[in-house]
């Protein structure tokens, strides 16, 4: 089996499982599942402005999802794009907001783009450095600096939120992005944004980086066998930091969506999760432009879909689905990986074994 | 009962495309020993794992004592009296001996475990095969001979008949496989069957009454050792005739004049818990020239090999010393930066530090060798492809497809593309670790051929080896690291030519061999005149 139906097939059973056990939690609680699945679908993609929904939810999932996944390349575990979309959309803000009225927006809207990836790039340079400089694992590190971003949105909020809002003051209508439903009227009251294009422009041409260029090449090596890319010469540590820095600006673009997008200002709370979300993302479609984008999807579709079977049961089953999805993905693609029973021997075959490899 | 040990009927074994063993079938007397010989990649390691129970075979029936095993497995064989030591060995190094022998099969007293017994059978049990061993030692503070014992105790304890070896002698040194090689005969003299898995050909003859020979998963051959010689064997097992080597026609090709093309001055590196890596070495090598480093593993090689090629840099933490590359300093130099100064490395470890194994041919060839092609940013990929495919038809690596994976390649093929890639930097000194471990014999010509061609083209090479042959085949001189000094320093390029009064050469190459052997355990060799 080749890799990439074997990447379909995990999807599919995680699927699987995912909808069994919700049915059963349904049951338990005295509704029909068939009812919910379809008012969940039906809620989604059963009109034109759910589909908008779905797209405007999954978008900042595939900003965090192409960090997440870009990290994973480098051999990194990038557990902090919720911080870094944080920090991301508060400077897009903060820049919209300073922007002189009349900027056009040819000038506006790159300039807070630019305010956005270097906000995200700057605190996704800091796991980055301390595991390269200082050998911190960035798994910790970038859980830590999760809850520092947090503690210091609140402190910082003191001073630039509105008054008596928890939000800062909106960005200059120059800077905002335009809602698709300008081009598709169809998806008219949906917050649907150019974000969304513009995260798939950036899915392209992120993995355009990875598999063509030198920068990429060496992402890679080093993600793959870091010892061996040391002993031909490559800088491990700096290629450490390039690549969070890298994965940091594109989660800290995710921060468009919200602020450019649909509200025109950085509000407390706003992201919701989309950063942890973004690794299961990854998980299910690593760093592949389709899978990717469908992952991004398919998580859209449950954050959105949540809402809708709301009405008549409670909205935390989407919730207990989104996670069972999530489990059995990650242990269905680990089985899969060991390949069928009895192919490869049940003791140690340690790496470097020198005879007789078939 | 049947007067096999241990044997098969028509195994076959298929790894996808692969055939690992075809019909194979195989008969160990009981009570002998038999080796089973083959090139990388022959399907010896599949065989023993099949035989162990470690793998199902597709097809073929296995036998144990002359009764064929219905559901092989690891646990049948060892109730049946098979015991296998594996190359690598599976030892918790926290643990004292004793531990170690038991686990998984604790003497009990009560809800304790009964170490004291356990350690007195051990001892009998050593001592009634003449291992000498202290059950009460931390295995991690053993020696490799040592920890091998540990080993073969541990599956003798377990009530093992039929010892199977996996590449015993791949980590010894000259000495501890001749203490091997006795103990095995007298395991066998006292009535085991001992299966042994090597392609050290005069092992072979030292040891085993039969041997089986494996090419490309096939038994081509099986015969007595009686009257055999190690290059009919050889020829036997690759398939044809040994091309020999170039002869050495450098002896004058030594440039002694102008400055050293490697120079390493005072280098010390102090490694893990204070202990001194490397104390003081003081090296030169002249354009042209092989150095070999002999020793046992662990006494400083690889420390040697990364200041030498600047992934361990003086000035950061723990090393001193300086290194010059024809006379430049590059002491402050990473690996980077000495590569322009024309050196290249290879790592010792191909699958740890040499080749990314998932990555292409093409990439690995294009691997650190980035500005080759320019300052462009993006890979020139066709350009790398042409050129990948162009060297490995040169050097004959199979398969010869730029796009396969370095995983796919056997051992022999993963080292010559190692050594492509770093050839390819056309270098003035390369720094070369263990350039043939676990490589087969027909890979071994090849790749000698091509250092020595190298040093011929006036480049410095500093072959780093745990092969005593390797050093003798290729370097001109040789030192011998133990514990992390220069014990001993030897010139090989005249030894053949002219003896010492009425010493045959090959006498004298015995007794430098010998000599050179005793320095690597840190025994005082002759007084030195």
């Amino acid at each position: 089996m080749n890799e990439r139906a074997r990447r379909w097939l995990v999807v599919g059973i995680a699927l699987l499982a995912a909808m069994l056990v919700t049915s059963a939690l349904i049951r338990v609680a005295g509704r029909a599942p068939a009812q919910i699945f379809r008012l969940l679908l039906v809620g989604t993609w059963g009109n034109p402005y759910g589909i908008g929904q779905v797209l405007f939810k999954a978008t900042p999932l595939l900003f965090t999802g192409l960090s997440v996944a870009l990290a994973q390349r480098a051999g990194l575990f990038n557990v902090g794009a919720e911080g870094q979309i944080t920090v991301g959309a508060f400077c897009a803000a903060m820049c919209g907001a300073a922007l002189p009225t009349g900027t056009p927006a040819l000038l506006a809207v790159p300039m807070c783009l630019v305010a956005a990836a270097c906000g995200g790039a700057l605190i996704g340079v800091v796991p980055g450095w301390l595991k390269a400089r200082r050998g911190a694992h960035e798994v910790i590190s970038t859980i830590m600096i999760n809850f520092m971003v947090r503690a210091a949105m609140v402190g910082l909020g003191t001073l630039v939120f509105e008054r008596e809002t928890v939000h800062t003051r909106a960005v200059i209508p120059a800077a905002l992005l335009a809602r698709l439903s300008r081009y598709f009227p169809a998806l008219h009251g949906s917050a649907a944004n150019l974000a969304f294009p513009l995260a798939l422009l950036l899915v392209v041409a992120v993995v355009w980086l990875v598999s063509r260029t030198r920068l990429g090449f060496h992402l890679r090596a080093v993600g793959a066998q870091p010892r061996v890319a040391s002993a031909v010469g490559l800088d491990v540590g700096r290629t450490t930091i390039v690549a969070f820095a890298l994965a940091g600006a594109i989660a800290g673009l995710g921060g468009a969506n919200f602020v450019l997008g649909y509200k025109g200002y950085y509000e407390d709370g706003f992201s919701g999760g989309v950063g942890f979300v973004g690794i299961a993302v990854a998980v299910l479609g690593g760093l592949r432009p389709l899978p990717l984008t469908l992952a991004a999807l398919l998580f859209g579709t449950l954050a959105q879909g949540a809402l809708a079977v709301n009405a008549i049961c409670p909205k935390e089953i989407i919730d207990v689905l989104q996670a069972v999805l999530i489990i059995a993905a990650a242990s269905a693609s680990a089985v899969l990986a060991r390949g069928p029973v009895g192919s490869r021997p049940l003791g140690t075959r340690p790496i470097g074994s020198a005879a007789g490899q078939p | 009962m049947s007067d096999e040990a241990i044997g098969c009927t028509g195994v076959w074994r298929r790894y996808g495309e692969l055939v690992a063993n075809r019909d194979v079938s195989l008969s160990v007397r009981r009570g002998s020993a038999h080796a089973l010989v083959g090139e990388n990649g022959a399907g010896k390691s599949t065989l023993m794992k099949i035989l162990y129970g470690l793998e199902r075979a597709d097809a073929g029936s296995i036998r144990i004592d002359g009764v064929e095993v219905a559901r092989p497995s690891v646990e049948t064989a060892i109730a049946r009296g098979v015991g296998m030591v594996h190359q690598h060995f599976m030892l918790v190094p926290t643990l004292t001996v004793a531990e170690n022998v038991i686990l998984g099969r604790e003497l009990r007293r009560g809800p304790l475990v009964d170490l004291v017994r356990a350690e007195r059978e051990l001892e009998a049990l050593a001592a009634q095969h003449r291992l000498t061993i202290d059950p009460r030692r931390l295995v991690g503070e053993l020696s490799v001979g040592e920890a091998q014992r540990v080993e073969i105790l541990k599956v003798l304890y377990r009530g093992a008949r039929t010892l199977i070896l996996d590449e015993p002698t791949a980590m010894l040194t000259p000495p501890e496989v001749e203490q091997l090689i006795a103990m095995l005969r007298g395991l066998v003299a006292g009535g085991a069957t001992v299966l042994i898995v090597t392609h050290k050909l005069g092992e072979v003859l030292a040891l085993a009454e039969e041997v089986t020979i494996l090419r490309r998963g096939e038994v081509v051959s099986r015969r007595a050792t009686a009257g055999l010689s190690a290059e009919a064997l050889g020829e036997a097992l690759v398939g044809r005739a040994l091309a020999p080597l170039p002869a050495r026609t450098r002896a004058g090709a030594i440039d002694a004049a102008g400055p050293p093309r490697l120079q390493l001055a005072g280098v010390s590196v102090v490694g893990e818990g204070g202990r001194c890596a490397l104390d003081g070495i003081s090296i030169e090598l002249r354009a042209g020239e092989i150095l070999g480093v002999a020793g046992v593993e662990g006494n400083g090689q690889r420390e040697l090999a990364a200041v030498a090629a600047g992934l361990l840099l003086p000035g950061l933490g723990h090393v001193e010393g300086q290194v010059r590359i024809d006379g430049a300093d590059v002491t402050s130099l990473g690996v980077a930066g000495r590569h322009a100064c024309g050196l290249a490395f290879v790592p010792e470890d191909r699958h740890e530090e040499g080749l990314l194994l998932d990555f292409s041919l093409w990439e690995n060839f294009y691997l650190g060798r980035e500005d080759a092609y320019g300052p462009a940013s993006r890979i020139p990929e066709a350009r790398v492809v042409a050129d990948t495919r162009q060297a490995m038809t040169r050097f004959d690596v199979r398969p010869a497809d730029p796009a396969a994976v370095a995983r796919g390649l056997s051992g022999g093929n993963q080292q010559k593309l190692l050594l492509l890639r770093e050839l390819a930097r056309a270098p003035r000194v390369l720094v070369c670790a263990q350039p043939t471990r676990g490589v087969d014999i027909g890979a071994i010509v090849e790749i000698h051929a091509r250092l020595l061609e190298l040093a011929d083209e006036g480049a410095a090479i500093l072959l780093i080896s745990a092969e005593l042959d390797e050093i003798f085949a290729l370097a001109d001189r040789a030192i011998v690291l133990y514990r992390g000094r220069v014990v001993a320093e030897h010139a090989l390029g005249g030894v053949a030519e002219h003896a010492p009064g009425e010493v045959s050469p090959e006498a004298a190459r015995r007794a430098l061999r010998q000599r050179i052997g005793t320095a690597m355990l840190g025994l005082p060799s002759e007084p030195r005149s």
